[in-house]
């Protein structure tokens, strides 16, 4: 009876095992999106024509701008800076070349523009990033004075979203967007969605919202524009200065950490949107929109859509103002910028030197960069505003540059 | 732990000790006694750092208005403005009273099946080697855990809810706490992976309760005629129920202070209770982990002391419960 | 004259059923051995899905470069290793480790050799620090040091020391209660002061016990990120040795790569997952192994 006994126990155990095992090898991780094999030709097909034209436009991806300052001796060897997750790709792409040229490592951690503004208010980083502008009130609180907001760069939010079967250049409106994070619009056969994509066979699928769970300059962004463009966000989220911001009570939805976190949201989950800076959509294969701009046309995020968000805008004198909802009919309408965080008057001069050597290197040579992960490299007048900040840097009263 | 047995003191070496050697003898008991009072330091300093961490938000808000709103809305907050409490933290405890309540009503009866299969079934040269398999699923790291739970478990129990919300969460009433959709991160992913991090410890501790039964009991069961089922049922089952309750409570006490594994299935959504078991949620761990580095509003960061600090204090009484319940049923057995 | 035979009793219902009922009672013995057989498998097979799962993920990224290079700059491409995470963890853990196993075993010896109501105060201060959540430990060494001196892999090492601490506590307490007191009072009877009699006779009698408690606490600490999220904040793309700065550590590299939507950050991530199980279970089973022969040669 006992041998009887064990025997039977072991063969259940035995099967038990077998069957995880085989069960398991076979639960690959499985990503949507449309496999690798979405070249960006396959893409404009369903964007359209229109946005063809405007995205294979040529664009100067190289501006090689001048770096009149030149390198100052006497720079630290290691930088550490840390922010925006929108501008990330980019930082870790500038610090590996930077440190191919020069031999100085800068450490950038992507912990969320909310993070990169607490830390340089605490002075744990030598220089922070965010994709949205620090309030005044943020400065005020910033143990070191006075902080510098440099642009380094264009980029894109995108709409991207997980739904087997339908192809990239799903046509959206601000208020439709703006509805869906607001939880008005539930399923992806809305009747609002068909209106806007005819030909497209919408699944009856319900519409699992991502947003981030930290504080977000790509947060920022979107919901500056969701402010501008729906009535229905607003109302939602009670006036405008509770809808806008890095930080936003989300009436529904799933919250993912960082660009990062997001766009695991979009590609885990059937039936999600996402708001993602482009890097991170294209670099995991999926598929993402087409929006309306303020010319009433209904645009792709590409490098010549960014480049138009910086025309007729006038920049304040810290250079901190909103890039969405441009006004030009060939501008993508969720366009921003990434403004670095330092401090104007430094402690310390190696690393006033290191910090505007590797700033300076970031707005000429560094720019060139941008367009490899698919930013867009500032324009002439913006960049040139962007440089002269470095020349405001100090240590002990004395301009470093 | 129970109390120390008592060592003899060795009264004859202190009255040998001529000077050098009893003040080396000092100063080691000096020593290890003050190891001992660094131990009750680190308790204090914890309650104490949390209070004056929290205390800037528990006296701008008012104490108890963090536990009278469910809503959490940092955004909300300005540095004047004292009504209303925008970081209402009891959605944070309904979630992890719900993750850890799921958690536990999966676990307790795996734990005691188990724990009844080892100690009376199972034949004793195996008893070894499953005992110490069991426990190896304490020993795998929480971060793991929920890595294994987005990409193994999420698809797995996908079909299981889709069931689950096309029958229960039908039904009118309770049909609201079944309620689709189910997008893979909910509470109920976050239970889940729970009861199989605490099930170790449960089973530990029914294990020791079973095993403590008197052989006696045991035998005269056997030898009334009663087949082994009913004799665990009249004879082990009946002695053990405070044990399984306490092992049920400190089962719960671990499940409190889990970050990780429900960080990352739970799917972080802070603004308020969801009524669906299998809709998004956040805990009080999960919050802090999340928004800890970046609270850059005003109050924000302080308020999240005040939601750590009750999670202190909620795992605390937990955990001291559970302790007292399993040591009264080791002092009934013997 | 005999006596009349006893007339056969009348069929009075047996106790147990009859044939009928003794059938039934052992078939619902046999479902139920078979209910907890199936339960225990299912127990089993679940841990078994895990490890297997897990490995199967990690192998198929695992390699030398996974173990000597840093990960690159953009987590998106493929390639790259956690280098720094391995370094920072042993290092983080090693000073975690150098703190709280004196200061453990110290107090463990308090307890057991020195009773009293310090030493009962802090028996159940032990049992009440094993029940604290590990975020909250991280939130106090947030406040404690943090806003003081920075993130930095020190303060990750406090915290993973404080959590260390009552793992030490106990196992060391268990083995000096298991020592013999037949041994100190010998010890004590050839004039050995009390101090030396601990440091000589008692503390190498539970050596293998000691061992097998922080082996324990080390494993555990080896798994543990919540605290380091809000002590070291990680340094995702450089090694860093010295732990006044922020280093990285395994546990924080998987996170950080695992939520991400990168394939390439998620294969990396398996495989820091697979090389954490192993060193997890590497000690823990070696620390049972050494727990067992201490039992054997004293029995």
């Amino acid at each position: 009876m006992r041998a009887r006994f064990s025997a039977v126990a072991a063969g259940v155990l035995g099967v038990a095992l077998a069957a995880a095992g085989c069960g398991s090898t076979g639960n690959v991780s499985s990503n949507s999106g449309s496999g690798s094999g979405t070249s960006s030709g396959a893409k404009n097909v369903s964007f359209g024509s229109a946005n063809k034209q405007l995205c294979s436009a040529s664009v100067n991806t190289a501006p090689k701008y001048a770096n009149p300052i030149g390198t100052i001796a006497g720079g630290a060897k290691t930088l550490s800076g840390a922010g925006s997750t929108f501008a990330s790709p980019l930082y870790s792409t500038w610090a590996s070349a930077y440190s191919k040229a020069t031999t100085v490592t800068v450490a950038y951690g992507s912990i969320g523009s909310g993070g990169g503004v607490a830390a340089v208010q605490a002075s744990t980083v030598n220089f922070g990033d965010s994709d949205v502008g620090m309030a005044p009130a943020e400065i005020a609180a910033a143990k070191g004075g006075p902080v510098l907001q440099i642009p380094v760069l264009l980029g894109a939010v995108v709409a991207a979203y997980n739904l087997p079967g339908i192809p990239a250049g799903l046509k959206f409106t601000g208020n439709v967007l703006g509805e869906i994070y607001a939880g008005k619009i539930t399923s992806w056969d809305d009747p609002a969605l068909k209106k806007l994509n005819p030909g497209v066979s919408l699944p009856s699928l319900p519409i699992a919202v991502a947003h981030r769970s930290d504080g977000s300059g790509t947060t920022g962004i979107w919901t500056d524009y969701l402010t501008k463009e729906s009535p229905a966000w607003v109302s939602k989220l009670g006036g405008p200065s509770k809808s806008s911001g890095k930080t936003i009570a989300w009436p529904v939805g799933i919250g993912g950490k960082g660009n990062e976190g997001v766009s695991a949201v979009v590609s885990e989950t059937k039936g999600a949107i996402g708001y993602l800076e482009s890097d991170y959509a294209i670099a995991q294969h999926l598929t993402y929109g087409q929006v309306e701009n303020k010319a009433g046309k209904f645009i792709e995020p590409c490098i010549a859509t960014i480049v138009p968000a910086v025309n007729g805008v006038t920049f304040p004198s810290n250079l901190n103002i909103s890039l969405t909802d441009g006004s030009d009919p060939g501008v993508y309408p969720i366009a921003g910028t990434s403004y670095a965080l330092v401090y104007q008057h430094q402690a310390s001069k190696a690393i006033a030197a290191g910090l505007v050597n590797f700033f300076a290197w970031v707005l000429t040579a560094g720019q060139d960069l941008n367009a490899s992960v698919y930013y867009a490299p500032l324009g002439a007048g913006l960049q040139k505003l962007a440089y002269a900040q470095l020349k405001k840097i100090t240590v002990g009263g004395k301009p470093v540059a | 732990m129970t109390a120390p047995a008592p060592v003899s003191a060795a009264p004859a070496a202190a009255a040998d000790l001529r000077g050098g050697r009893r003040y080396t003898d000092r100063a080691f008991r000096a020593a290890m006694l003050a190891a001992a009072g660094i131990v009750l330091l680190v308790l204090v300093g914890t309650a104490v750092f949390l209070v004056t961490s929290a205390w800037p938000a528990l006296r701008h808000y008012g104490f108890l208005t963090f536990l009278g709103s469910d809503r959490w809305a940092p955004s909300d907050a300005t540095a004047g403005s004292t009504h209303p409490n925008p970081y209402g933290i009891v959605q944070f405890m309904y979630g992890t009273g719900l993750t850890s309540l799921i958690g536990m009503v999966i676990a307790l009866p795996v734990a005691v099946a188990v724990a009844l299969f080892i100690t009376e079934v199972a034949p004793a040269w195996l008893r070894r080697p499953l005992s110490s398999t069991v426990d190896l699923l304490a020993a795998i790291p929480s971060v793991v855990y929920g890595f294994w739970g987005i990409f193994a478990l999420i698809p797995a129990l996908h079909p299981v809810v889709n069931f689950l919300t096309s029958t229960l969460g039908k039904v009118p009433g309770i049909g609201l706490a079944f309620a689709g959709p189910f997008f893979g991160v909910s509470y109920f992913t976050a239970g889940v992976v729970l009861a199989i991090m605490v099930l170790p410890i449960m089973t530990a501790i029914c294990r020791e309760v079973f095993a403590t039964t008197p052989a006696d009991e045991k035998e005269a069961a056997l030898a009334l005629g009663s087949t082994r089922w009913e004799m665990l049922r009249m004879a082990v089952l009946p002695r053990s129920r405070s044990g399984i309750t306490g092992a049920a409570i400190l089962g719960l006490g671990r499940a409190l202070g889990e970050t990780i594994a429900v960080t990352m299935v739970i799917g972080n959504s802070v603004l308020a209770i969801t009524t669906s078991i299998f809709g998004q949620g956040a805990t009080m761990a999960s919050v802090i982990a999340n928004e800890f580095t970046e609270a850059t509003e005003p109050f924000h960061l302080q308020s999240l002391f005040v939601v750590g600090l009750w999670l202190l204090i909620i795992a605390l009484v937990v955990n001291v419960a559970g302790k007292l319940v399993v040591r009264r049923t080791r002092a009934d057995i013997a | 004259m005999t006596a009349p035979l006893t007339p056969r009793a009348p069929q009075a219902p047996r106790l147990d059923g009859g044939d009928a009922g003794l059938t039934r009672r052992h078939a619902r013995d046999r479902a139920m051995t078979v209910l907890l057989a199936t339960v225990m498998a299912i127990t089993l097979a679940v841990l078994a899905w895990v490890l297997v799962y897990v490995a199967a993920q990690g192998l198929k990224y695992l390699g030398p470069a996974f173990f000597t290079q840093t990960p690159p700059g953009n987590p998106a491409q493929v390639g790259g290793g956690y280098a720094n995470g391995i370094i920072g963890s042993l290092i983080i853990v090693g000073i975690a480790t150098v703190i709280s196993v004196p200061v453990g075993i110290a107090a463990a010896i308090a307890i057991i050799e020195y009773p009293g109501r310090l030493g009962a105060a802090t028996s159940f201060v032990t049992d009440v620090l094993v029940g604290v959540p590990s975020i909250v430990t991280g939130a106090f060494v947030y406040a404690l040091w943090v806003t003081r001196f920075g993130y930095s892999g020190l303060a990750g090492s406090i915290a993973l020391a404080i959590i260390m601490l009552p793992l030490v506590i106990r196992g060391t307490a268990e083995m000096l209660r298991l020592v013999p007191v037949a041994l100190r009072e010998a010890s004590s009877a050839l004039g050995v002061t009390r101090a030396r009699t601990i440091v000589s006779v008692v503390l190498p009698a539970a050596r293998a016990g000691i061992t097998t408690g922080v082996m324990l606490a080390v494993a555990r600490a080896m798994g543990e990120t919540a605290p380091l999220l809000l002590t070291t904040l990680g340094n995702s793309l450089f090694i860093q040795a010295n732990p006044t700065q922020r280093m990285s550590t395994l546990s924080l590299q998987i996170f950080g790569d695992a939520i991400t939507g990168f394939q390439s950050a998620q294969a990396r991530a398996w495989a820091g997952a697979l090389t954490l199980i192993l060193i997890v279970l590497i000690l823990y089973i070696a620390a049972r192994l050494t727990g067992r022969r201490l039992t054997l040669t004293r029995s």
